[in-house]
């Protein structure tokens, strides 16, 4: 099972393996470059933990956890 | 004879691009200052419009909203897919697809989306310099060479490469389809589709499991040939000068301070460089009214004389008198939207808004609802979630708009005791800001309730803000947008509260009073009202009104209010016999107000209550004809319009009720 999007460490590198089909956001997310295979990092969240900011490709998304639980990663050794 | 000379050649061109690509920057250096909002041939939608001539024919440029994709997530988004999808389109002879070249694994997406449209087109590679810059490779050839059409490398904020872009529109021509489904089965059904182009072909394959999913992973496989795999560390450094802004911007701690920091400096500035430039467009406007009375007075006689100077002077004077106001608010919003500020406040605020059921998305309609609630209503466009912006659009007449101060500013000054509560605090400043408050404790209140009250499906509400490079604004092009904007502001409000003005007019006017010999002008003045269709209607509605402590006077005012808000002062010059001139700080009118009595009882009319309770009214009432009329039209709804008006004056009847009841056994009636 994979870590979430959410559960990164914040600066750790990782590769999307899949997104859980969620009728009204995963599309969006994909277009915006979430895809599987695309590089995406947690940058840092908001002052009160939501949303979080994360680079995919160095574009710069600000995503809410709980659609960044959609998202499946592995981690990239660096 | 002299031949007739040739035909200019028109051609049309739309911009498509996503958002903070400096699209509007090219089209203002494509178009230079010659532009408007129209609506675009064919459907009703508003689009920047611009027109440069030149020796080899006129072209006529649109700038469409900035968007991701042709499948539209929000209401702005929207109006691309409907300029682009639709038959409409066919008048456009090129689209100019701006990529950012800092960004562009995700900019590509949209350019195979408008491939598949099989229309002219040509690409704009912005922002090349800034990527070579930093060492991020631009792939202009291997662009052009896939897509066999011309891509041209353009610096919109310095004009290079625009005359470049602007020869190359005569190359621009369709492009076969880009990219391929991974999977054979689909691809060959695909292509064996006979469509008029491959967008139409996808939709024949609708409803085919997955098929969304497969469509971005093949356009994504795509660009990712394109690019070659893009260096990781350039992208970084392209970054770096932002990110070490941002340390602090969104600091856990210097982050929400600055932010607080810059909307208190963004409101003391409207509200102390507006507040001269409001003087003197009131003074202004009364002069127009006095002048025309005397020079013209005679000739147009009495009642259209009265006509032009109340009707039409005032109402118009009563519109612009805001745009000082509005202006400046609309200024820093442009200047911040342009540096990148307003998507980091966004991200800020999103978790507090999301406590009541809205997102960062909203944070700009709700603070343009401070200077006036229809920008913030037109505003919520860029707000993807249907509900949410459906909720954005109900709470932003609650905030505190600049038309309800000159009725607070009365009402405080004339009956507020000047007391200082402690060094530099006074009482009236307090009350002034309990108003404030009152108004944002409301909207959190309704959007909270109405957030609750409804199962929402979509909780997963995407908040997907882009927080884009931070970069040096552009003042002309700050400007220009200010005037598309303020234009905008006068042509929505400026109709409505002209047509209202006039109406209320007449109510106030007939039927017309003979004057009895002896009697002063402005006693005229009253009797005239008292008996007029207004003054009938407020002796009708006295019953209603008595219980928040008002009489039939203050209830034409509240009526003429409607109008707008701040109608209110001067129709209680009027009423009061002192000049309908009276503004908030006539010391003319505060005197009246105060010594006014009841003719029966004898006790003072405006007693504390019932300043309360016109305070408390006005706190949430809708009164604004102009605001009703956009509502109706962003929620394409009269329903709604018509539904929030009637709850909210539901909401100020109970407030008021319950202040002036409750302040009455309390002995301040």
């Amino acid at each position: 099972m994979c870590p979430s999007l959410a559960d990164l460490s914040y600066g750790v590198r990782a590769r999307v393996v899949s997104l859980t089909p969620h009728p009204s956001c995963t599309i969006s997310l994909m277009e915006l470059g979430i895809v599987p295979g695309a590089e995406v990092c947690v940058v840092r969240c908001a002052p009160l933990g939501d949303p979080l900011e994360v680079d995919v490709a160095g574009a710069r998304l600000a995503l809410r956890r709980n659609v960044a639980d959609l998202v499946q990663v592995e981690e990239l050794s660096a | 004879m002299t031949p007739p000379l040739l035909a200019l050649r028109e051609r049309q061109v739309a911009l498509v691009g996503n958002p903070n690509v400096g699209k509007s920057t090219l089209f203002n250096a494509l178009t230079g200052l010659r532009q408007r909002v129209a609506n675009f041939p064919g459907v009703t939608v508003d689009v920047r419009e611009g027109s440069s001539a030149r020796p080899d024919g006129l072209l006529r440029v649109f700038d469409l909203p900035g968007t991701y994709s042709l499948r539209p997530n929000a209401a702005d988004e929207a109006i691309v897919a409907k300029v682009l999808l639709g038959p409409a389109g066919d008048s456009l002879d090129v689209l100019v697809v701006v990529l950012d070249a800092t960004n562009l694994r995700r900019n590509l997406y949209l350019l195979s989306e408008v491939v598949d449209l099989g229309r002219p087109f040509v690409v704009a590679l912005n922002m090349a310099d800034e990527a070579r810059r930093a060492g991020v490779s631009v792939p202009r050839q291997r662009l052009q060479d896939a897509l066999g059409v011309p891509v041209v490398e353009t610096v919109a904020s310095t004009g290079e490469g625009v005359e470049a872009l602007r020869a190359a529109l005569d190359g621009a021509r369709p492009a076969t389809r880009v990219w391929r489904f991974a999977d054979e089965a689909l691809e060959l059904q695909l292509s064996g589709c006979a469509a008029a182009n491959p967008w139409e072909s996808l939709r024949a394959l609708d409803g085919h499991e997955g098929l969304r999913e497969q469509e971005v992973a093949g356009r994504y496989a795509w660009i990712n040939e394109v690019l070659l795999g893009a260096d990781p560390e350039a992208l970084a450094a392209l970054r770096s000068r932002s990110e070490r802004v941002d340390r602090y911007l969104l600091h856990p701690l210097l982050g929400p301070l600055t932010f607080l920091l810059i909307m208190g400096g963004l409101f003391q500035a409207i509200f102390s460089g507006a507040g001269p430039l409001m003087d003197g467009i009131e003074a202004g406007f009364g002069w127009l009214g006095a002048a025309f009375e005397a020079n013209l007075g005679e000739a147009f006689g009495p009642l259209a004389t009265s006509l032009v100077v109340d009707g039409v002077i005032g109402g118009v004077g009563s519109v612009i008198v805001f745009l000082p106001q509005i202006l400046i608010l609309f200024f820093f919003i442009g200047l911040l939207e342009d540096t990148g500020y307003m998507s980091r406040a966004a991200f800020l605020v999103d978790r507090p808004l999301r406590a009541v059921g809205l997102s960062g998305r909203s944070f700009i309609p709700l603070l343009s609802s401070f200077a006036c609630a229809i920008p913030g209503v037109m505003a919520t466009r860029t707000i993807s979630n249907r509900f949410e912006r459906w909720l954005a659009i109900l709470v932003a007449p609650l905030m505190t708009c600049s038309a309800r101060l000159p009725v607070y500013t009365l009402l405080i000054a004339a009956f507020v005791p000047d007391r200082s509560l402690l060094p530099g605090v006074g009482l009236q400043g307090v009350v002034m800001l309990g108003l404030y408050l009152s108004g944002i404790a409301s909207a959190v209140f309704v959007a909270f309730v109405m957030s609750r009250s409804r199962k929402q499906r979509g909780r997963l509400l995407p908040l997907v803000v882009e927080l884009p490079p931070y970069r040096r604004p552009s003042l002309l092009a700050t400007l220009l947008k200010l005037r598309v904007r303020g234009g905008d502001f006068l042509k929505r409000a400026g109709t409505v509260i002209f047509v209202v003005s006039v109406v209320l007019w007449v109510l106030m006017t007939f039927p017309r009073q003979a004057k009895p010999a002896g009697m002063s002008d402005a006693e005229h003045q009253a009797l005239s009202l008292r008996e007029s269709y207004a003054g009938r209607l407020g002796h009708t509605i006295e019953p209603v009104v008595r219980p928040l402590g008002y009489d039939w006077k203050i209830g034409v005012g509240v009526i003429a209010s409607f109008a707008a808000r701040e109608v209110f002062v001067g129709t209680m010059g009027v009423i009061y016999s002192v000049g309908d001139d009276a503004d908030e700080e006539s010391m003319d009118l505060r005197q009246a107000m105060q010594n006014e009595r009841d003719p029966e009882t004898g006790r003072k009319v405006f007693s504390l209550a019932t300043v309360f309770s016109l305070l408390a009214f006005y706190v949430f009432a809708l009164q604004c004809g102009a605001t009703v009329a956009v509502v109706k039209r962003e929620a394409k709804s009269w329903a709604f319009a018509i539904g929030q008006l009637l709850a909210f004056l539901a909401l100020a009847y109970c407030a008021a009720f319950v202040v002036y009841q409750s302040m009455c056994a309390l002995g301040f009636g």
